[in-house]
């Protein structure tokens, strides 16, 4: 069995968003995480990133629909619009 | 076959989030809304075409993506092609991260959750031109990989990981801009962050 060399700071860092966004095989997964183990510098990047990214997904995704806007939807399903003999 | 009877049932619940990503495609709630009722009929229409057991949110997204594609970019008349500069690696975090322990920057305990504001992050991402915001949309938005971007698109991955990229960074340059704005970062540190700043 081989041992996978671990990447240095550069080439981990290249790797850092693909890491994230989850984009890596197993095994560069593992690489990557062998030399977070041994790196704050790293670490601290890739922590800071996760949690960006974290901060977008929770505050682009929180906007109050329209009231209405799904009674509005549901009531344009079974309705033939155009009058062609289908629904929609 | 998916049938149509079921369709309300199975999609109705990622309403939410086809609106929030409307929202952020169109940049204004009255477009958001046409475009996500435009999407649910379309759906509902083609439903048959969708093959059950198959995701049904990507298949959703896909309308949306398309339904904006066609016809609220051409309506806004947009450059296409937008260069938006170069901006360091790692931008944010080299320019907030030394200044941690400073009253003006945040403590260690403060997280970026509570330091970015709402407005702020939907800004900066909205801000982004069409090209880099969808992407961006669709990865940290909607947590699609790279391969469903791609198809939604309708480019190659490696165009989505550099559009997703340069779209972060530029993202990152503009929340940076905001905090510098509410005073929450030193203009000093601004200075060594390099590159231009001269982006509208």
């Amino acid at each position: 069995m081989t041992e996978a060399r671990i990447p240095d700071c550069s080439e981990t860092l290249k790797e850092l968003e693909r890491f994230l966004d989850d984009e890596l095989s197993a095994h560069q997964r593992d690489a990557v995480r062998h030399h977070l183990d041994g790196c704050m510098d790293c670490l601290g990047a890739f922590d800071f990133h996760a949690e960006l990214k974290a901060v977008v997904t929770a505050k682009c995704n929180n906007d109050e629909m329209p009231p209405d806007l799904l009674s509005k939807i549901e009531r344009c399903f079974g309705v033939d619009f155009d009058s062609d003999g289908i629904i929609g | 076959m998916a049938e149509q009877a079921d369709f309300a049932e199975e999609a109705m619940q990622y309403a939410p989030q086809l609106y929030s990503a409307a929202l952020r495609m169109t940049r204004n709630r009255a477009d958001a809304e046409d475009l996500v009722q435009e999407t649910y009929l379309k759906g509902y229409r083609s439903f048959h075409t969708f093959t059950e057991g198959t995701n049904l949110r990507a298949w959703l997204f896909r309308i949306l993506t398309n339904t904006y594609i066609n016809t609220y970019r051409a309506k806004q008349r947009r450059p296409d092609e937008s260069d938006l500069g170069e901006i360091e690696e790692l931008y944010l975090y080299k320019n907030l991260s030394t200044v941690q322990d400073a009253a003006i920057g945040r403590s260690a305990e403060e997280s970026l959750m509570t330091m970015l504001p709402d407005d702020e992050v939907k800004q900066a991402l909205e801000a982004l031109p069409d090209n880099f915001r969808l992407p961006v949309i669709l990865a940290d938005v909607d947590g699609f990989a790279y391969k469903e971007i791609a198809e939604m698109l309708e480019i190659p991955i490696g165009t989505v990981m550099s559009r997703l990229h340069r779209g972060r960074k530029a993202m990152q340059k503009m929340l940076h801009d905001y905090a510098l704005k509410r005073g929450l970062v030193t203009a000093e540190k601004a200075g060594t962050a390099g590159g231009s700043s001269g982006r509208e």
